[in-house]
């Protein structure tokens, strides 16, 4: 058990450097120079290789990509070329926010998902089999930027209820903080809570058939202690998978949600990055992000083990 | 659909019931019998239809523009109303079904050719190659989605196509990993133990064993990752990486109604739908499908 | 991973908590179109990021409401009779948000930095000045190389905001993360793409028109989102609210809408001469491309796009500008006309045309109903949607045959015209190079009387709006709308806030 948290731990190493390569080398494909796109109005030869020089883009690929690691290892993730400040501290910045915001949908998502996929899947072919499909099909079939501004236009225009955006920290008003994050955990958790439920009820769906729970019902155990026992405690398995990978995604992932409810977390500040081909920030935040899913689908993979004993080898 | 149809033909092999029938007209008993399921394929086959017919069907010119006649409310001339440039919106979302379904399939159909053979491979063979595919899938699927797909696009150059190529790219890694998790699992199991102690060869296990268990949760994957490859599709036509103007997509088309959502609803309502009614018709179509095609069911 | 989410969790409890309950204070909130670069005036290239600086950081001069210079920090300025020496006079008993003195050394120190710092954005406005003098305590003299007229425009701008020389030294180009300045706010804190606050500063020179203590900028992007705030009451004041929501705006009841016509333009640079992607008849017959003007009808691009809120244009400046040339009214559209002028011009239509747009739906908006126009006179526009910043690195390269570019203008003409028409000018994109029209662009930048520089872009318009590289399409109208709880609020032509003299309810 341990030496497989070890050996998984090692993993962690040769997945990271290609992650670091990927992206590094994804980035400096893209065409468009950050140094003209910093100048911007501008932009004159002077400052253009001013800012070339500075950020060393000038140098070959190789070697910028050697600076920029070699700065990783020893803890510095560069400077962000547009707003002069270091990757860390910005990262520092808008950890909290998405982590605030992904548990919150991520709680939304579980707390929906697992309980109607057992339903639908106990009550299979059912009227409730049914409602409890088209509720969850509807969440995965709508985009998140729509559901997100008519929930804005309802809720905070048409009702004004909530805050039509912004964010407001835990830590300075939890009761506004949850105003200002409600919304768009809802957007991001339906949406989670579908794909959830689908798989809930597709692994319960074999778990219900499969020849333990045909056994312990022969042992006239109840019907109940059954499904939630037996059926669910093996059909989990691949929702623990889902459930973390989607958590990665939720980091990074809710780019176009943050967008319209004026989030500053991960996704906005990766993708004004990448717009500004501001590469140190880009990367940075790739990199941590990659770090987090990697160590996400590593707890997945464990539950993964501890719930199917026979793979305990 | 090339990836739904597929596994019909091949499914029944795994399984040890007994085949009163062949298994091909057993899906479609199964699938007969599930009234949601036919809904939904009589809507997908009327989206692909639309988007075939689409010359035939559209009203007017779906670039014909009509300055007198801007963001006009639905009307018995204009069904869905005009765009922000006076073109027919019913007519645009004809012949957008086209642009957002060739993203949808196509993508799929390259993220299912290149993840379900390697996630296979790896979960079979382990090793240094399953080792090897793991890293490289870990650390593809760790770069998020969305920013993998953009950067491909923009290497690429903008256009559908490549909008395409870049979506489908970006899904593959989770097609191996899920493959390559439920080999692992389907591995463990007694008639693959069995197959294996009577002497079948790796390949003919993989195959005729470990392929059709596999398939029902990749199934209802692929009908997930449809969902998501359309939207996925939008998303890169809003960075201007998928279609160009002046054709239509329901991406591009949500995207220029953003600024009319308060004066000129339409414009996002119709799109919007058609997302959702095609999203939806291939999500319920998948879980009948998946039901139909699990080998255990009765 | 866990030490890490918790030190930031605490950073943030500890940033946020400094910041919290200031109830009783009134605080004016301002909604932003985009997340501003860095908040140093010689670092800083964004308009976004302007409209903060009109808080914080005082210039030499402004502009009054019709576009007149005015001082600010300075009191007066004497050009000599050579126009080689600028000598300004500046207002006493001026301090810097430190409490250092805005005095001649402080802006000797500043200019410099803006002339001299690796990296700096004001070079470029700047170049005309040799050296700065300090002559007394409240008297500088700046010594040019040459006559440069555009210079005291420049100095309403970035160029001419004063920073304080001890927190500059101190925190070399980090000053934009913590600026001092002598404006009516003082810089307090900022959260990268959430919130930027400032405070009033008690010793502002002009303290007493200071009636809000506080600003808080919001940067919010989806423009539809924006104005929602607004309506709900979350924000005060939104910037570029857009054309098509002015009716929604004017019926809400309490809202106020403040429009002006912008400095910049919005057009479309044609490649006359930049690689191989000129030589093609577009960029090589003059009269290709007045076929392509003829065919565009500027004032239905307006209708159709922007509700008739915009202002139709053909020239750098708008019509309503002094700098205006009345000799070239707006061309009205004449498809006949075109396509004659393509038959004389010997082309096989339809005539095709690589035309890159920059990707935002207005832009595309715009391109869309121009590739329609085109094609009725022979056009074939084919439109390549790229994000901004491919766009900059294809239009350098000169991989376009035409491209939506779009200006945010300056006080100064030269500002909208000398970098795009010019030989070698940074922003002339398409290479347009003859000597005439260098020859009447310099003579406009010598030229020290209104008279002679305008007699001098004559000249140029004459050659440029004929066989030019630039087609000129329009000018927004920016639009600021305030909640009517603000009284005094008056809309410069920059579209920047300024808020000295307002009040909130």
């Amino acid at each position: 058990m341990f030496t497989l948290i070890g050996r998984r731990l090692v993993q962690l190493v040769p997945t990271l450097f290609l992650v670091s390569v990927l992206i590094f080398s994804l980035q400096h494909l893209l065409p468009g120079d950050p140094a003209l796109v910093m100048a911007g109005e501008e932009a004159t030869p002077e400052v253009v290789e001013q800012i070339r020089k500075r950020y060393n883009l000038d140098k070959p690929l190789p070697v910028q990509y050697v600076h920029w690691i070699g700065g990783v290892l020893q803890g510095d993730l560069g400077e962000s070329m547009r707003l002069r400040l270091p990757v860390g501290q910005l990262i520092l910045q808008k950890l909290p926010v998405t982590l605030q915001l992904a548990f919150m949908a991520m709680a939304i998502a579980l707390l929906i998902g697992i309980p109607a996929g057992v339903i639908s899947a106990v009550k299979r072919g059912t009227a409730t089999d049914h409602a409890v499909n088209v509720f969850a099909l509807a969440g995965i079939s709508t985009p998140n930027f729509w559901l997100g501004i008519m929930l804005i236009l309802l809720f905070a225009v048409k009702l004004g209820w909530l805050p039509a955006s912004g964010y407001v920290s835990p830590f300075v008003d939890v009761q506004r903080s949850l105003a200002t994050t409600i919304l768009p955990a809802i957007v991001l958790g339906t949406a989670i809570a579908g794909v959830i439920m689908r798989h809930m009820r597709s692994a319960m769906l074999q778990a219900l058939d499969s020849d333990y729970v045909r056994t312990a019902r022969a042992k006239g155990l109840h019907e109940r202690t059954v499904v939630w026992k037996h059926a669910v405690r093996n059909a989990i398995t691949p929702v623990i998978t889902l459930g973390a990978l989607e958590f990665g995604t939720l980091l990074s992932g809710a780019v176009l949600t943050e967008q319209i409810f004026s989030i500053p977390g991960f996704g906005k500040l990766i993708v004004d990055a990448v717009f500004n081909r501001d590469y140190a920030v880009v990367q940075g935040v790739v990199l941590i992000t990659a770090a987090t899913y990697i160590l996400m689908n590593l707890l997945a993979d464990l539950g993964y083990i501890l719930a199917n004993p026979r793979l305990r080898t | 659909m090339s990836a739904a149809t597929e596994p019909a033909t091949v499914s029944g092999a795994g399984s040890h019931d007994h085949l009163v029938d062949s298994p091909r007209r057993r899906v479609w008993r199964r699938l007969k019998a599930r009234p949601a399921a036919l809904v939904a394929l009589c809507v997908v086959v009327v989206i692909v239809l639309a988007a075939l017919l689409a010359p035939l069907l559209a009203p007017y010119d779906p670039t014909q523009q009509s300055w007198t006649a801007v963001r006009q409310a639905p009307s018995w001339q204009h069904w869905f109303g005009t765009d922000e440039v006076g073109r027919d919106v019913f007519s645009r979302v004809l012949y957008g079904a086209r642009a957002s379904l060739a993203a949808g399939v196509v993508s799929i159909v390259i993220a299912v050719i290149f993840g379900v053979p390697l996630g296979l491979l790896a979960g079979y063979v382990g090793g240094w190659v399953d080792a090897a595919l793991s890293r490289l899938t870990d650390a593809m699927l760790a770069i998020p989605f969305l920013i993998l797909a953009i950067a491909l696009a923009a290497f690429l150059g903008p256009n559908l196509t490549n909008a395409m190529i870049a979506i489908g790219i970006s899904a593959t890694p989770i097609f191996i990993r899920l493959t390559r998790g439920q080999v692992l699992t389907v591995k463990a199991e007694d008639y693959v133990e069995a197959a294996r102690a009577v002497g079948n060869p790796g390949w003919r296990i993989a195959l005729r064993h470990i392929l059709p268990n596999v398939l029902p949760p990749l199934l209802v994957q692929v009908t997930l990752t449809i969902a998501a490859a359309v939207i996925a599709e939008a998303s890169l036509s809003f960075l201007g990486l998928g279609q160009q103007p002046p054709m239509p997509s329901w991406g591009s088309m949500l995207n220029s109604a953003q600024r009319f959502l308060s004066n000129a609803p339409w414009m996002a309502i119709y799109p919007g739908m058609a997302i959702f009614l095609t999203v939806l018709s291939f999500n319920v179509l998948g879980d009948g499908l998946r039901d139909a095609l699990d080998p255990r069911a009765k | 991973m866990r030490h890490l989410t918790l030190a930031a969790a605490i950073a943030t409890a500890m940033l946020t908590a400094a910041t919290g309950g200031a109830a009783a204070q009134s605080t004016l909130r301002v909604g932003l179109a985009e997340d501003p670069d860095i908040l140093d005036p010689t670092l800083g290239r964004t308009y976004v990021g302007r409209i903060v600086f009109a808080s914080i950081c005082d210039k030499l001069f402004d502009i009054d409401a019709d576009l007149n210079i005015v001082p600010q920090l300075a009191l007066e300025h004497e050009t000599s009779e050579d126009g080689k020496t600028l000598t300004i006079r500046l207002r006493p008993d001026v301090k810097f948000h430190d409490g250092e003195p805005m005095d001649a050394e402080a802006v000797k120190y500043s200019l410099d930095r803006h002339r001299e710092m690796d990296g700096s954005f004001r070079r470029a406005e700047l170049t005309a000045v040799e050296s700065v003098e300090v002559v007394d305590d409240l008297t500088v003299q700046l010594n040019l190389s040459a006559p440069f007229a555009p210079l005291i425009a420049s100095l309403t701008d970035r160029s001419g905001m004063m920073v304080s020389p001890k927190a500059a030294e101190e925190l070399g180009d980090q000053f934009g993360n913590q600026p001092v300045c002598a404006g009516p706010y003082r810089f307090v804190e900022r959260v990268q793409q959430d919130h930027i606050t400032v405070e009033r500063f008690e010793e502002y020179w002009d303290a007493e028109n200071v009636h809000i203590d506080r600003i808080v900028y919001r940067p919010i992007e989806d423009s539809s989102v924006r104005l929602a705030n607004l309506q709900s009451g979350d924000l005060d004041l939104i910037e570029r609210a857009l054309a098509t929501d002015i009716s929604a705006i004017r019926e809400s009841g309490n809202l106020e809408l403040a429009i002006v016509t912008e400095l910049g333009y919005q057009g479309m640079t044609l490649n006359v001469g930049n690689g191989a992607a000129a030589e093609n008849p577009l960029g090589q017959d003059a009269r290709v491309r007045q076929a392509l003007n003829l065919s565009l009808d500027r004032e239905a691009i307006n209708q159709v796009v922007f509700n008739g809120e915009f202002f139709p244009g053909n020239q750098w400046v708008s019509p309503q500008n002094q700098w205006y040339q009345e000799s070239h009214p707006i061309p009205e559209r004449d498809v006949e006309r075109a396509r004659e002028l393509l038959e004389e011009a010997g082309v096989q239509t339809p005539v095709v045309v690589d035309f890159m747009v920059p990707n935002n739906p207005e832009t595309r908006q715009v391109a869309e109903v121009i590739q329609a126009m085109a094609s009725e006179a022979g056009f074939d526009m084919q439109i390549r949607v790229v994000e901004f910043a491919t766009g900059l690195s294809e239009a350098e390269a000169g991989r376009f045959q035409a491209f939506m570019l779009a200006w945010s203008g300056r006080p100064d003409p030269d500002g909208n015209i000398y970098s795009f028409a010019s030989t070698g000018g940074p922003l002339n994109y398409g290479r347009y190079s003859t000597e005439t029209a260098d020859a009447a662009l310099n003579e406009a930048r010598t030229a020290t009387t209104f008279e002679d520089r305008k007699a001098a872009y004559a000249k140029f318009a004459d050659e440029w709006l004929t066989e030019g590289s630039v087609l000129y399409l329009y000018h927004r109208a920016m639009l600021i709308a305030h909640t009517d709880r603000l009284e005094g609020y008056e809309q410069r032509p920059d579209g920047l806030v300024r808020v000295v003299g307002v009040t909130l309810e």
